[in-house]
């Protein structure tokens, strides 16, 4: 088992280092920060100037090296947008990230689930129908225009709800949290759910297509045969054996929330990693792109981690398997 | 959702904001606080670390200049109660007495002085705003001098970009050197400040809010500077455009400066809402390669049609100013002949003829100049609003009369970086000359024949002209004003007859805000909070 956790670290470290060299080889078309650091009106010697200090009129492997070498001592550099270094904005920003994907990736889950279940289950009514339809605009809407129009409901027709920002935050040590003020827990809504549509329709058809699958097999009709109440039969039985693609890709879509809350941040000016990262994509803000990158790269490694060793938790085959080929 | 819905909705929203208003009746009045949102964070509050607009519309709120504006856009005595010119290149200025910094300790020239050293030093973005200036002395404790290394006739206009800094305070907080991105270390002065402003900074989170409160101590009320009511402001930005709208719209913001073109107009009908709008100190031009034999990037490789005087006269008849300002801009642009406006200092509205729009002459001149069927060519934009539009409607507007335009849209990231190498055959670009809003700063950067020691650092089409190099070294020297002007209309003249650019408009700006606000509008596209009221 250990060895199976460092074989995929040393994988993930891997994957980081692939990524930063194609994410660097990528900067050459991002365009030249200096032009946004400094006044178009500024002279051609400044400009010149910038650029060699900053070490950006070096060819993009030795950038590339040159950041590794940093990286390894802890040093991400200085973000060219907003003069500050790297690892204290990423540190900064993370806490909102993830108190919103966490919140997002939640209500996913707790609505998803049941909302599947039923829908499964009540095959033919037309609340069932109805959920199914809703979750088709869910699949379809892009994540933007979600964003917009709960904003236009909740913040500018009914007044009730924040249109952007994080509302006010609780420090506590390094971590800054929303979730113990009224406005950071008001503020969060909108985000949330807008982030939540998407894997929320996801996990829901995932579940009702695993579900009727599961339905028809043998071992639930011998379930009913026994006298089994229909609650044990659906929720015990029936439930526990669609799991296991769900949390492959609830799993999956927690690091597509992360990364895809680029464009949620965005809308509501979440200031998160997301919002760091588009801001920088913008300026050509080269160390925190590549540092970006390189982080939601190790989210996706650690998180597939986690996944698979949520398996052995589940499904008790892969435990036996593992034992029987000696582990590896 | 339905008219009457929403309206339903509204009214409701009206009895709610009635009763919570008979509520607090009662209630002592309460702070003012303005909450202003646009685009951008300001990425610094170090006065000298960026020569940027987003950075200024801070640091212009807490830190005060020597020379500032009046409403009239004039420069004025601000720190600087007088000042004298001892010698071509010696000048005194005379510090008011009483001024504080925020902590409580007083401004002396030697503050004056450490500035100076601090806005000239190497890491400094603001070496204009001392352009010239050698060294700094202080005199007394409340006279410095400068001494420059070559005159500046200019140099009150460029000082109102300059602010001042407690050398005491820098020194505590390790300070001293503007924004290092060499270093490791947050730069202090990048988010903490100690000025002699209108406002204290109270917090600066980049990316989600500048808490700002009120110096009820800052010497200008008691000069009779203040023309305000605010306790406290506090700067959003918000990126989204229609999430930053959505606030206004809501209330939950008060003041936005930069609504997307397309929404003013709608938002002229909101009876909620008050729109004070101005034009920018910026000109949009076209300008050409006036260097190489050929198009580089067009059919034309034997000769360059741009070289012949006819050809850009005919490019100024293609173009509809009018047009773009309507369907374009909206409404929101002001044709213009030359290349500063009439707030910069040295304008002359001989050098501001715009030709008429008159497809069928630049036809005529097309022909004259041996292009009866035309050429084709790129004409290299951003993707910066308003610009990356503009560009589509001049290159349609070329191609009627045919010149066949293909606009080559990029991002400003690679489209400085394009032009700098003078890669281009055609570009289209936009000059602010508000920073110091004297004309020698645009005319020196976009006429003189570039020398790579900053003349001509923007004539990207390389245009040489020996008398307008002439008359910019005398406009660089000249002490006498009435002489010196006569030679900037000289060169704005001759530029309006040769054309090696093509203005086309001046952008107007509009500010919305909620109704019971109002604010002055300044030509550099920054609201001085000072100067801004709000009723409660």
């Amino acid at each position: 088992m250990i060895a199976f956790i460092l074989q995929r670290l040393l994988q993930g470290i891997a994957v980081m280092l692939v990524v930063g060299f194609i994410a660097f080889s990528l900067f050459n078309f991002v365009g030249d920060p200096v032009s946004l650091m400094l006044p178009p009106e500024a002279t051609q010697a400044d400009r010149q100037a910038m650029r060699t200090s900053l070490g950006l009129d070096k060819p993009f492997y030795q950038q590339f090296v040159t950041f590794v070498e940093n990286a390894l001592h802890g040093n991400f550099g200085i973000s060219l947008r907003l003069g500050r270094p790297v690892s204290t904005l990423l540190v900064e920003r993370l806490p909102a990230t993830l108190e919103l994907a966490m919140t997002a990736a939640l209500i996913a889950l707790v609505a998803g689930i049941p909302i599947g279940v039923y829908t499964a289950l009540r095959r033919d009514s037309w609340f069932a129908r109805a959920l199914l339809t809703t979750s088709l605009v869910g699949v379809s809407l892009p994540n933007f225009l979600i964003g917009i129009f709960l904003i236009l409901i909740f913040a500018v027709w009914l007044g009730v709800l924040p249109s952007f920002g994080r509302g006010d935050t609780v420090a506590i040590g390094a971590w800054t949290t929303g979730f113990l003020t009224t406005s950071g827990l008001k503020a969060l809504i909108l985000p949330a759910v807008t982030l939540s549509f998407f894997p929320l329709t996801l996990i829901m058809r995932l579940v009702r297509a695993e579900m009727l699958e599961v339905l028809r097999t043998d071992y639930i009709k011998f379930a009913r045969a026994r006298g089994l109440s229909d609650r044990s039969v659906h929720f015990r039985h029936a439930l526990k054996n669609t799991l296991v693609p769900v949390i492959t890709i609830a799993g999956l879509q927690l690091g597509g929330i992360i990364a895809f809350a680029i464009i949620t941040e965005q809308v509501f000016q979440w200031p998160g990693m997301g919002l760091l990262f588009i801001q920088a994509v913008q300026f050509a803000d080269i160390p925190v792109m590549a540092a970006y990158l390189c982080l939601i790269g190790l989210i996706f490694v650690v998180i597939n981690l986690v996944v698979d060793m949520l398996y052995y938790l589940v499904d008790p085959r892969l435990r036996i398997e593992r034992a029987a080929a000696g582990g590896h | 959702m339905s008219e009457g819905l929403e309206g339903g909705l509204r009214a409701l929203r009206r009895i709610f904001i009635a009763a919570a208003a008979a509520l607090f009746i009662s209630a002592p009045a309460s702070a003012v606080t303005l909450k202003y949102a646009s685009q951008n964070d300001p990425q610094t509050v170090d006065p000298h670390a960026a020569n940027l607009l987003v950075a200024s519309r801070l640091t212009s709120q807490v830190y005060d200049t020597l020379v500032f504006r009046d409403k009239g856009w004039k420069a004025v005595p601000w720190l600087a109660e007088s000042w004298t010119q001892v010698s071509p290149t010696v000048w005194r200025f005379r510090l008011r007495e009483g001024v504080r910094f925020h902590d409580g300790t007083p401004l002396t020239a030697d503050d004056v002085v450490f500035s100076v050293e601090r806005a000239l030093s190497p890491l400094s973005q603001m070496r204009t705003s001392v352009q010239g200036v050698a060294s700094a002395r202080a005199v007394d404790a409340r006279t410095v001098e400068l001494t420059l290394s070559e005159p500046n006739p200019a140099l009150v206009q460029h000082l109102t970009q300059f602010r001042i800094m407690s050398r005491a305070w820098a020194v505590k907080n390790r300070a001293e050197k503007p924004q290092d991105y060499k270093n490791k270390e947050d730069a202090y002065s990048a988010r903490h400040a100690n000025g002699s402003g209108p406002f204290i900074l109270k917090e600066y989170t980049p990316d989600v809010r500048v808490v700002l409160q009120a110096n009820k101590d800052w010497w200008g009320r008691k000069a009779g500077l203040w023309q305000g009511n605010l306790d406290e402001v506090i700067m959003l930005p918000i990126q989204s455009n229609a999430t930053r709208l959505a606030a206004l719209l809501s209330g939950e913001v008060d003041l936005v400066i930069d609504p997307a073109n397309q929404d003013v107009e709608r938002l002229r009908a909101n009876p909620d809402l008050r729109i004070v709008e101005g034009p920018e100190m910026r000109v949009q031009y076209l300008a050409f390669d006036l260097q190489r034999d050929e198009l580089l990037y067009g059919s034309e490789k034997k000769r360059n049609p741009f070289k012949d005087a006819r050809v850009r006269l005919a490019v100024a008849h293609a173009i509809d100013a009018q047009a773009i300002r309507q369907k374009v801009m909206r409404g929101l642009s002001k044709p213009i002949g030359a290349v500063i406006p009439d707030l910069i200092a040295g304008y002359h509205p001989d050098g501001d003829k715009a030709v008429p729009y008159d497809r069928e002459r630049a036809r005529k001149l097309l022909a004259e100049a041996g292009y009866p069927q035309g050429f084709e060519v790129t004409l290299d934009c951003g993707n910066n609003a308003p610009a990356a539009d503009i560009c589509q409607a001049v290159a349609a507007m070329l191609s009627q009369a045919g010149i066949r335009t293909r606009p080559n849209i990029m991002p400003q990231t690679t489209l400085f970086p394009k032009l700098e190498t003078y890669d281009t055959s055609f570009y289209l670009l936009s000059w602010g000359g508000g920073i110091t809003s004297d004309a020698l700063y645009t005319l020196n950067a976009l006429f003189h024949s570039p020398t790579g020691k900053g003349d001509g650092d923007f004539n990207m089409g390389r245009w040489k002209n020996p008398q307008i190099d002439r008359l910019l070294g005398e406009i660089k020297v000249q002490a006498d004003p009435a002489k010196r002007n006569e030679a900037i209309r000289q060169v704005l003249v001759i530029a309006n007859a040769e054309r090696p650019v093509v203005p086309i408009h001046q952008q107007l700006l509009p500010w919305v805000m909620r109704r019971n606000v109002d604010a002055w509008f300044s030509p550099v596209n920054t609201v001085y909070f000072y100067r801004v009221t709000k009723q409660q």
